[in-house]
């Protein structure tokens, strides 16, 4: 099952090597992983996207609980929540292609932010799977460079995580 | 007032009252051993490799639940020191280990003597700081003291840049700490108690396992109570041995691996068991799955979340500091109306005699070679069994372990989590240094004495009269007793070629020998050693048997019930 959990931690040196060194250490895996302050400074928030059996995903939040710096962690995926992720891709846009990779990207919701003579980058945003549709849409052949984010992730409603 | 970094260091070493710190200096360290050299407050001991620093420290605090502090050095000094480390992690000892590092400005320059110590002992602390700001440093030295002893405890690294220990600011040790990412959990959850409790009066079958939380947190006395107040078998872990006494009749002795018949059927066939302060480690259950095999409620206390449901499903969990929910569970046992089933239990005994009349930790002990188990037996008459007994690892520590019958928590000092070979002598250090009176005794082999030997010269400048056991069978007995069993008779690399003429060896350093090679001599050369050698250190080489092997056996992999005995070989 995947699982995306989010953790508050100290805002420390070395807090991100703390949490990708006890993942590799105890074999668990990572889909995705990201992190930045909040806006409270001394905190970083960070969306580790995982999957597991329940047993496992149960070892993966005690063990992060578990490390000191570590000082709240939700498993978002337990109710209803939002991810998103978001996407930068440059593509080869000349000739015909050029109208009609506009004409997908309005249709996934992407927007132009880069244009030249020959190329297009897009941005999109979305879940995981929206962004994967994406790239299945368009011409691969076209596709010169892709970088994702990796997923973040907010519980809906009354459901906060805060200190 | 305004002080130094090094001065700091100082000052909250002696606020935190430690007795000794285990080090060895080297040049990032030099202005703490400058301002340690000021002070008497404080002893150093000066060991001979930085790796027995740390296993001395590990024993000082096993053996006397005092944090044992160490100083090293940075570069090689922390790297040697890394091996303690892990052994006191995988342990829950809890330690301070201050390390010196390159000044600030040099950090990431590879600069001489230069390591990546937070990164490198990372994965083997229970957490590290890096101070590079002096103005930091007594509140994370405080932290560490704190982090340290709390919770499941553990070892706490603190680096310190060169330049900060030389940089001035303002000193005050700070009374309390409080971390908002740091709350251990103290008391049990009420409801679990409650239902633990209830689970417990409705077994048939039950079964107290006790491992080394039941010491770490000094739960002995309460464990004790509670199990005589229900009358349940108890059986202890390698980590566990003293927590209950060996020789009460509700003991049944160590399970696991190398556990008693006894201990592994009961801990296999009980339908009730209760875990407290143990985590179903694999040389203790075997094989899960195996284990899994026959229903059975499971109730498990521990202070660490995180060791709940790892490798056991459990029915009842309770996370909790151990003699607080010890506590709380015997004021409901004694406030609730039920009592044990007498007539279930009385059956469970009788199944349970049946199993102990195995007698699976006999053996023969003839006239012309001296049976390493034997040693030990003897070794626990002439010390009326009230020694601190140290081991380093393999089957010496086995032997050790099923044949010295711990009564009391910590006496029985060993590497049951990582398997440290070369802990022996250090720890044998460290216990002394804490408890100035003791009788310590180090049971090791002539493989394991010769990875920290060097250690002889420390115990020497320090005239610490420890007793060393060497069981002497001129192999890595362990290793060559799994290539026996599973790896057709082919001895790799196990034989133990060029040994050391041991008493010229301990001669050399300033201390006694003595080489015993036939059964007879045994028990008068122990009664020597301990008795006319009191105030030395005596080097005891037994010549024992070379095929002797440790039994019983669960073989890795296979289920608790499933054990090899000496018998059927």
């Amino acid at each position: 099952m995947r699982h995306i959990i989010s953790i508050l931690i100290e805002n420390e040196a070395g807090a991100l090597s703390r949490v990708s060194g006890l993942f590799s250490a105890r074999a668990f895996n990572i889909e995705s992983l990201t992190v930045a302050p909040t806006e409270d400074a001394s905190l970083s928030r960070m969306t580790i996207v995982s999957t597991g059996s329940d047993d496992v995903i149960e070892q993966i939040t005690k063990q992060l609980n578990k490390l000191i710096d570590v000082v709240k962690v939700v498993d978002l995926s337990e109710a209803a929540h939002i991810e998103r992720e978001l996407m930068l891709v440059k593509v080869r846009a000349a000739g015909k292609d050029r109208e009609e990779m506009k004409r997908i990207a309005d249709i996934f919701r992407g927007r132009i932010i880069d244009v030249t003579d020959s190329t297009y980058v897009i941005e999109l945003t979305g879940n995981g799977s929206k962004l994967d549709a994406f790239l299945e849409a368009i011409d691969r052949s076209l596709i010169l460079e892709t970088v994702r984010t990796g997923v973040s992730g907010i519980g809906r409603g009354d459901r906060i995580l805060k200190v | 007032m305004q002080l130094t970094g090094a001065e700091i260091v100082i000052r909250c070493l002696q606020e935190e009252k430690v007795e000794y710190v285990f080090g060895y200096p080297g040049g990032s360290v030099l202005f703490i051993y400058d301002e340690l050299f000021k002070q008497d407050k404080f002893k150093h001991v000066l060991v001979r490799h930085e790796q027995a620093a740390v296993h001395a420290a590990d024993a000082y605090s096993r053996s006397s639940n005092k944090i044992g502090v160490c100083l090293v050095t940075s570069g090689p000094g922390v790297t040697n020191a890394v091996t303690g480390i892990a052994t006191a992690h995988m342990d829950s000892v809890p330690m301070v280990i201050i390390s010196g590092q390159v000044p600030t400005a040099y950090i990431g320059q590879d600069a001489f003597q230069e390591c990546d110590t937070v990164g490198i002992t990372r994965p083997c602390v229970k957490h590290n700081f890096l101070v590079k700001d002096v103005r930091d440093l007594a509140v994370t030295l405080k932290k560490a003291f704190y982090i340290a002893k709390t919770g499941r405890p553990g070892p706490v690294l603190v680096d310190i840049p060169k330049d900060v220990t030389n940089q001035k600011c303002e000193f005050e040790y700070p009374k309390m700490i409080s971390m908002r990412s740091y709350n251990p959990v103290v008391k049990g959850h009420g409801g679990q108690i409650k239902k633990a409790v209830q689970m417990l009066l409705d077994a048939k079958r039950p079964m107290i396992y006790a491992g080394g939380g039941v010491i770490l947190s000094d739960a002995a006395d309460r464990l004790v109570k509670f199990a005589r107040s229900l009358g349940y078998p108890v059986t202890n872990t390698l980590m566990g041995l003293g927590g209950y006494p060996a020789t009460d009749k509700q003991s049944l002795g160590m399970l696991g691996m190398h556990g008693t018949y006894e201990a592994n059927m009961a801990m296999q066939n009980c339908d009730v068991l209760i875990a407290v302060g143990a985590r179903f480690d694999d040389r203790v259950i075997g094989n899960p799955a195996h284990f899994g095999e026959v229903a059975r409620k499971i109730i498990h206390i521990d202070i660490d979340p995180s060791s709940i449901s790892k490798r056991v499903r459990v029915d009842v969990p309770i996370v909790g500091n151990l003699p607080d929910v010890l506590d709380e569970l015997q004021k409901l046992l004694e406030a609730s109306a039920g009592v044990p089933d007498a007539k279930a239990l009385a059956t469970w005994w009788k199944q349970i005699d049946e199993w102990r009349s195995k007698k699976s930790l006999k053996y023969k002990q003839g006239k012309e070679i001296i049976m390493p188990q034997y040693v030990v037996e003897k070794l626990y008459e002439v010390t009326g069994g009230d020694a601190f007994v140290t081991s380093d690892v393999g089957q010496h520590q086995m032997w050790a372990a099923q044949y010295y019958k711990f009564d009391k928590p910590r006496r029985w000092i060993n590497s049951g989590g990582l398997g440290t070979m070369g802990v022996g002598l250090p720890y044998a250090m460290g216990v002394r240094f804490a408890n100035p009176k003791a009788t310590v005794a180090c049971v090791t082999g002539e493989a394991s004495i010769q990875m920290n030997i060097q250690e002889l010269s420390t115990a020497k400048q320090f005239r610490l009269p420890i007793k060393i056991i060497n069981l002497n069978n001129r192999y890595l007995g362990m290793v060559r007793q799994w290539q026996q069993m599973f790896h057709g008779n082919r001895y790799a690399e196990s034989y133990v070629d060029a040994l050391p003429d041991f008493v010229k060896l301990a001669e050399s350093y300033g201390h006694v020998g003595m080489k015993i090679e036939r059964p007879a001599d045994v028990e008068p050369a122990l009664r020597e050693a301990f008795t006319r050698h009191k105030n030395d250190l005596v080097f005891m080489d037994f010549l024992t048997d070379q095929t002797a092997n440790v039994y019983p056996m669960v073989a890795a992999g296979k289920g608790l019930s499933e054990m090899i005995l000496a018998e059927e070989l």
